[in-house]
């Protein structure tokens, strides 16, 4: 168990690694430098600004100095909003993204797991009819369409009421965290619907199961006992990329509910190159995505021990 | 002791009496491929899809040349219509001033302060309403010093709803006004309230009005809608240029646009996944056939590169190529999810390889004398066909998707170019008034992926008996 952890936290420190240098290699691609915009200035004043930001010393150079900086942690200050260090925007704005994600994920998994088993216990009938349209749906229709339908229904709501009940957007009751955790995890939801009743079809042919209903165990027992708990195994192993998956669908979730979390940040910045923002958000989210991966395939070590035993 | 040895003849074989068994069924022998098209022709939602692609291929290809208007083509007086049949207008000359109506014999200012002003009675309209100006007229009322001209879109609930302030009649007995502000071929509903000069009165006067659509003559001209010496002159009907699917925030006709965004968004995400299956399944062959060490350490790399995270890359790359003015930004992103796409093929072909090389006909084949290559090319990659097949009809919705998305937060082509991703984009923008901006492209987006996803269950069901889901 312990090599196994260990593997995976050295493949994730190099896979940060170089998702850092890829992205220093990005922003020195791009045309023009960061000091561009700025107002016309003297050749000393832009002279003194190159040796403050350091973009006078050689490009192997600033990526040690890059290097050295990201490992104490320090990401820089933003271009545009040049009071801010980068650390405090991620500091500020990602728990926001954080709390909308883990709302997200728990509503997709519970979601996913409860309609999966709905649909293996109804199979056929009415009930599994409905849902897997709702979730060929689910999975067709891209995710902003879901996030802007779920803020007219919204608005629709409100007016029924004649007052406004529920948030249309922004951030800070609970109120305002529904919608969007919802529609987020809508797609997650409707995949691990699918996986989760596919999954349980495969499980109930299997041997252990006829050796428990022979033994005489009650259904009922047999369906929470056994066959849920095999059948959630590919779910958890779906779930590590599927973080991934949910981190980016929170950018556009955030930037159609207004949610100042993290995502709405990073596009931004990208869409006003700012660099040292970009950057330091890239490698932030790319280290956070591959502890998540690294932390979900651990949990999957402790729940199935086939692998772990390998 | 039996010294005879038998030497056997032809003479001493007779043909056997053949044997024909009654029940003997017989059927031609199916090859795989066409036991894999029966299957798939019997699932009706996979048929569907198939019919739905081609129709997708149809309007993507063929489209343009039957409805040949620009997409890029501006039009700043139709901006935002909703679709609808083709509308007609009639020509009128250039605005010409109008007077209005003054009563002389009637006091401008009010020769006594009542406390109650009464509304104007007849409020009509003056000659025709149309969208080049409404004329209002009123009778004048007594103890009035002015009057305040209100129009809204729906019908006004009470006297603070009354809409949009016009402007206002200075005098007593100045009873008209001419409404020209943005006028649209929708109903109007006009209310004036009567001043005296300090207050305005509790009452109003309503009447309804829907101007109608009109279009002057040079207009006309400019935009070509009528020849210069047909001899059409105002007071005519003529017909407006036809947009069935409605016009965007620009004015540029949906219908255009949506098939230029069809060979756009089909075009990156037909060509990005067929091109890094290929790639996937050369790399993958190639490292489940040769084995050991070629294979751990092409299978390292590969998952280093599934480890990254996709969009991030896919920003930077595009930040990093750039965009240039005047390019549309199509190749940049479609480098981006070729390089980030290929290993999930490479992973699947080289399980498939692996599996296939134990079997017996390969060995069979190899004891025969068959090289490597032969044996790749003749025997192994064929036998991957089903999961290849299988992982093309996903990876399409899966590229159109991301292609969407990219557009969607403005980090996928480049405006003008349009892409059913960016044009949702613009929908949203104006989702709550004009919603048929947004419902066609995302109408679209998911009508395709929903075929492909359906046709690659089929697929999954009719090619490989192993990966059916079991019903």
């Amino acid at each position: 168990m312990l090599i196994y952890t260990l593997k995976r936290l050295l493949a994730g420190v190099i896979t940060v690694w170089f998702i850092a240098t890829a992205t220093f290699i990005a922003m020195h691609q791009v045309p023009g430098d960061p000091l561009m915009n700025d107002k016309a200035v003297t050749p000393e004043i832009r002279r003194n600004l190159e040796r403050k930001y350091g973009l006078d010393k050689s490009v192997p150079e600033q990526y040690f100095i890059f290097m050295g900086n990201m490992l104490k942690g320090d990401f820089g200050i933003s271009f545009t909003q040049q009071n801010r260090k980068v650390n405090d925007i991620i500091r500020d704005h990602f728990p926001v993204s954080a709390t909308l994600g883990v709302l997200a994920i728990f509503f997709a998994t519970v979601g996913g797991i409860l309609w999966g088993a709905l649909t293996a216990i109804y199979r056929n009938r009415l009930p599994d009819i409905i849902i897997m349209f709702l979730v060929i749906l689910g999975i067709s229709v891209p995710s902003f369409v879901f996030a802007a339908l779920g803020q007219l229904l919204l608005v629709n709501i409100n007016s029924l009421v004649g007052a406004s009940i529920i948030p249309v957007a922004g951030w800070g009751t609970v109120s305002h965290m529904i919608m969007p955790s919802l529609v987020l995890g809508l797609g997650t939801m409707a995949l691990l619907t699918r996986l989760m009743r596919s999954s349980m079809l495969e499980v109930v042919n299997e041997d252990y199961i006829k050796t428990a209903r022979a033994k005489g165990l009650s259904p009922i027992r047999i369906f929470f006992r056994h066959q849920l708990r095999n059948a959630v195994l590919p779910v958890i192993t779906v779930l590590g990329p599927q973080i991934a998956a949910i981190t980016t669908g929170g950018f556009v979730v955030e930037l159609v509910f207004a949610i100042p979390g993290l995502g709405r940040y990073f596009v931004q910045a990208v869409q006003q190159l700012d660099y040292t923002v970009i950057m330091g958000t890239t490698v932030f989210y790319g280290a956070f995505l591959v502890l998540m991966v690294i932390i979900v395939d651990i949990f999957y070590g402790f729940v199935d021990p086939r692998v772990r035993l390998k | 002791m039996n010294t005879q040895t038998f030497i056997p003849s032809p003479d001493d074989f007779q043909p056997a009496a053949s044997l024909v068994s009654v029940e003997q069924i017989s059927r031609p022998s199916l090859s795989y491929w066409q036991d894999a098209w029966l299957r798939l022709k019997k699932n009706t939602r996979a048929i569907i899809s198939l019919y739905i692609i081609i129709g997708l291929a149809l309007f993507t290809l063929a489209g343009p040349y039957v409805w040949m208007v620009d997409p890029a083509l501006q039009d700043l007086n139709q901006i935002s219509q909703t679709p609808s049949f083709p509308k007609t207008a009639i020509l009128v000359a250039s605005y010409q001033r109008w007077s209005g109506v003054v009563f002389d014999d009637f006091p401008a200012e009010p020769e006594e302060f009542l406390d109650v002003i009464p509304p104007p009675d007849n409020l009509r309209v003056d000659d025709v309403a149309t969208t080049q100006r409404v004329r209002l007229v009123w009778d004048p009322v007594v103890g009035a010093g002015g009057y305040n001209i209100y129009r809204n879109q729906r019908l006004p609930e009470s006297i603070n709803d009354l809409g949009l302030p016009l402007g206002s009649a200075l005098a007593g007995n100045e009873v008209s006004y001419e409404d020209r502000l943005n006028l649209e071929a929708r109903q109007y509903y006009y209310a004036i309230v009567s001043t005296d000069g300090f207050d305005e009165s509790d009452s109003y006067s309503l009447l309804a009005v829907t101007p109608q659509l009109t279009v002057t003559l040079d207009e006309a001209a400019r935009r070509g809608l009528v020849d210069g010496d047909s001899g059409t002159k105002a007071g005519h009907e003529i017909k407006l240029e036809f947009h069935p699917l409605g016009t965007d925030y620009l004015g540029r006709d949906m219908l255009a646009r949506l098939m230029q965004g069809a060979r756009v968004s089909l075009f990156i995400g037909i060509v990005a996944p067929f091109l890094y299956v290929m790639f996937g399944i050369f790399y993958g062959g190639v490292a489940g056939y040769f084995g050991q060490r070629l294979d751990v350490l092409l299978m390292r790399f590969a998952d280093f590169v599934v480890a990254l995270p996709f969009l991030l890359f896919i920003i930077l790359f595009k930040i990093g190529f750039g965009i240039g003015p005047g390019e549309s930004g199509i190749t940049p992103m479609l480098i981006a999810l070729v390089l980030l796409g290929w290993p999930a093929t490479a992973r699947l072909v080289r399980g498939q390889v692996l599996q296939i090389r134990e079997q017996g006909y390969i060995e069979a084949a190899r004891l025969l004398g068959a090289k490597s290559h032969y044996l790749i090319i003749r025997h192994i990659i064929p036998n991957t066909m089903g999961v290849i097949l299988v992982t093309l009809t996903f990876a399409v919705p899966a590229a159109i998707f991301t292609e969407a998305f990219l557009s969607f937060i403005g980090m996928g082509v480049a405006p003008p170019t349009p892409s059913w991703g960016s044009m949702c984009n613009e929908g949203v923008k104006t989702m709550l008034s004009h919603p048929h901006e947004l419902i066609f492209p995302a109408t679209l987006i998911s009508i395709t992926v929903l075929a492909f996803n359906l046709l690659g269950d089929g697929l999954t069901e009719a090619l490989d008996s192993k990966m059916r889901s079991r019903e």
